[in-house]
């Protein structure tokens, strides 16, 4: 790890620590080893950007920030408490009350309208109809929606549907929000737009976002950015130093 | 959350109109089979039942042989003779009349038109016992029965076969090889519920039945009448002994005859149409079963086509038995429609399907509801397999999938 990483990753106050994790897929002679050995420390309010060639791991890091996979050997920190031997359903809860995420392909329910997508979490979280409405209503607002709440996914462009995604994602206020791609199926005017969004996002509300990308100009709205080879972290700075 | 869940599933079901009809398909022609076959059964055992009780609760048959209907042993169980009849006129106290019946079947012939039908040898007393009103003409006189004269009185049926719309009385019609005149015309009692036409019917004297069909002296069953208000196991009870004493039955032997009284005749006949009931509800209820693979087949399905919508519910947050819930709330709630359509449609089928079997429509609560949480049951029964395959996917994998 270079010196950089250690000054952009203060020790105290860390939202998310991943401790020489680990992962391997397969077993035997066929196994292959996607993480090898990340540390790593995220505090709150941060936006940072991880960034590395198809295979460095850069999803497998991803997928276990999001509490979506366990890692095979190390430790993960989420606000001080080790959760990298969760259940599943422990990891599940986890994702319902702090993480947020949105997804490369939006992944919004089909011939569901832009409001019921963005109250879903909110239906699990057991809120009332009249509270999911207000905020459903209030974070479509947040992405300049509020007019398309009866459209489905079929009836929105793609960076309409994004930013329904968007809403999804931070209508239960979540900890942390968790971009993989978001900007991958997007033409570059969209792409920017999405991108300001998120800045919008990280800078007015102070959300922390964790974003998965391969274009270095979305990486650039990112105030630190992570890059991965080989399932390790190759070099990680503050945006505008150099790497 | 139970509530919202089924609100989701009638929403899919919604979003998948014409599937989902389809896929409920088997189920409602499950329950509605299963409602109309015990429907209708019901109605044929009332209609048999009915049929008898209008017989009179007061008419008791005798037969040679222990047991009523087929494989009933008939050696060593003679037939009666015309010395029975009078036994049983004179000794048993409260009867109205008593009528011995033998019965042939035979074709009877009127010019050139035949019908096949039921001759039946008897007194006037058969008019009495089996509750027979005269239509047109007259019944036997003493003389003609005693001589064993050819006249006979004939059925509606066998009227309008050989007759047509023309009075049959004076006329004459041949039985095997005599000349008959007909001398009277029963009123119609209509068909019977088991299929057979009552109307269908020639009674000539039974002297003129020995003499000229069956060439013997036999008398295959007796019609014993009640008077009204008479105790009818008393008068059972008097016959029995009346009977083992005239056919010499030593006391540690069977009886080698059977006396049945409408009821018990009803109860035999009902019995028999309430196990052709049970019978068929059970293959009906076979289809149900077939109905429920169809909903589980959909299931997978849909399961398969909404791996990215699940893998979505997985990654916000929704826990394992919360997406089996979604999936078997949905599974049950296509059955349960289901069930809730064979309700109604076996209603209409029972309905006009009694009427034209002339039946009656007899609503049964009991049977309609057993199907419909049959129905709901098969939901939870064929859902649980694809709800759980739906609740333990990987969400990573699920939303990679296209």
């Amino acid at each position: 790890m270079s010196a950089a990483s250690a000054r952009a990753a203060p020790e105290t106050g860390a939202l998310i620590e991943l401790r020489d994790v680990t992962k391997t897929y397969g077993q035997g002679p066929a196994a292959f080893l996607a993480l090898r050995g990340v540390n790593l420390h995220i505090g709150a309010g941060e936006f940072v950007a991880i960034m590395g060639p198809s295979g460095s791991g850069k999803s497998t890091v991803m997928n276990i920030l999001g509490c979506l996979d366990n890692p095979s050997s190390g430790a993960y920190l989420f606000r001080g408490m080790h959760v990298e031997n969760l259940t599943r359903d422990q990891r599940a809860l986890l994702r319902r009350y702090y993480l947020g995420f949105v997804f490369q392909g939006f992944n919004l329910l089909a011939r569901t309208t832009a409001l019921e997508n963005v109250e879903l979490p909110l239906v699990y979280r057991g809120e009332p109809r009249a509270a999911r409405h207000a905020k459903a209503r209030a974070a479509l607002d947040a992405v300049g929606l509020r007019q398309w709440e009866h459209h489905t996914p079929a009836e929105l462009s793609g960076g309409q549907q994004q930013r329904v995604a968007i809403a999804r994602a931070i209508v239960t206020d979540p900890a942390i929000l968790l971009a993989d791609e978001p900007t991958g199926n997007l033409d570059s005017q969209r792409s920017y737009e999405i991108m300001d969004l998120l800045a919008a996002l990280n800078r007015d509300r102070g959300i922390t976002v964790l974003m998965v990308t391969h274009e270095p100009g979305m990486a650039r709205y990112a105030k630190r950015i992570i890059h991965f080879v080989d399932g390790r972290v190759d070099s990680d700075h503050r945006n505008g130093e150099n790497a | 959350m139970f509530w919202s869940s089924i609100l989701l599933a009638l929403r899919a079901i919604r979003r998948n109109l014409l599937r989902s009809f389809l896929t409920i398909l088997g189920i409602v022609i499950g329950v509605s089979a299963v409602i109309t076959m015990v429907t209708l059964g019901n109605g044929a055992t009332r209609a048999v039942s009915d049929q008898i009780s209008s017989l009179g609760s007061n008419l008791i048959m005798v037969r040679p042989g222990k047991r009523l209907g087929p494989g009933r042993d008939e050696a060593g169980s003679p037939n009666f003779k015309a010395r029975d009849v009078e036994a049983v006129a004179t000794q048993i106290a409260p009867v109205k009349a008593v009528a011995p019946v033998t019965s042939k079947s035979v074709t009877v012939v009127c010019g050139a038109r035949n019908w096949s039908s039921t001759v039946t040898g008897s007194t006037n007393a058969y008019f009495t016992a089996g509750n027979w009103q005269i239509a047109d003409g007259r019944t036997f006189t003493a003389t003609e029965q005693r001589a064993g004269k050819a006249v006979c009185v004939i059925g509606a049926t066998v009227r309008k076969e050989l007759f047509g719309g023309q009075s049959p009385l004076g006329n004459e019609l041949r039985i095997k090889n005599f000349a008959c005149e007909v001398i009277g015309l029963l009123q119609s009692k209509g068909q019977s519920t088991m299929g057979t036409d009552q109307d269908d019917i020639v009674v000539i004297p039974l002297r003129t039945l020995q003499r000229r069909l069956t060439g013997n002296q036999d008398i295959h069953t007796l019609m014993i009448s009640v008077m009204d208000g008479a105790n009818t196991d008393q008068v059972m009870a008097d016959l029995r002994g009346l009977m083992r004493e005239r056919r010499k039955i030593a006391a540690n032997e069977e009886d080698n005859f059977s006396i049945l009284d409408t009821r018990q005749i009803a109860e035999a006949l009902t019995g028999t149409t309430k196990v052709l009931t049970m019978l068929l509800g059970a293959v009906a209820a076979v289809s149900l079963l077939v109905g429920g693979i169809g909903i589980m087949n959909i299931m997978l399905v849909s399961v398969t086509e909404r791996t990215r919508e699940i893998g979505i519910r997985l990654a916000i947050g929704a826990l394992e038995r919360e997406v089996l819930l979604q999936f078997l709330v949905e599974a049950v709630a296509l059955s349960a429609l289901g069930g809730i359509v064979g309700v109604i449609l076996a209603m209409l089928a029972s309905l006009g399907l009694a009427k034209v079997m002339q039946v009656p429509y007899i609503f049964d609560p009991g049977i309609n509801l057993l199907s419909f949480l049959f129905s709901a049951a098969i939901g939870v029964l064929f859902g649980y397999f694809p709800a759980r395959r739906a609740a333990r996917l990987d969400p990573i994998e699920a939303l990679r999938h296209e």
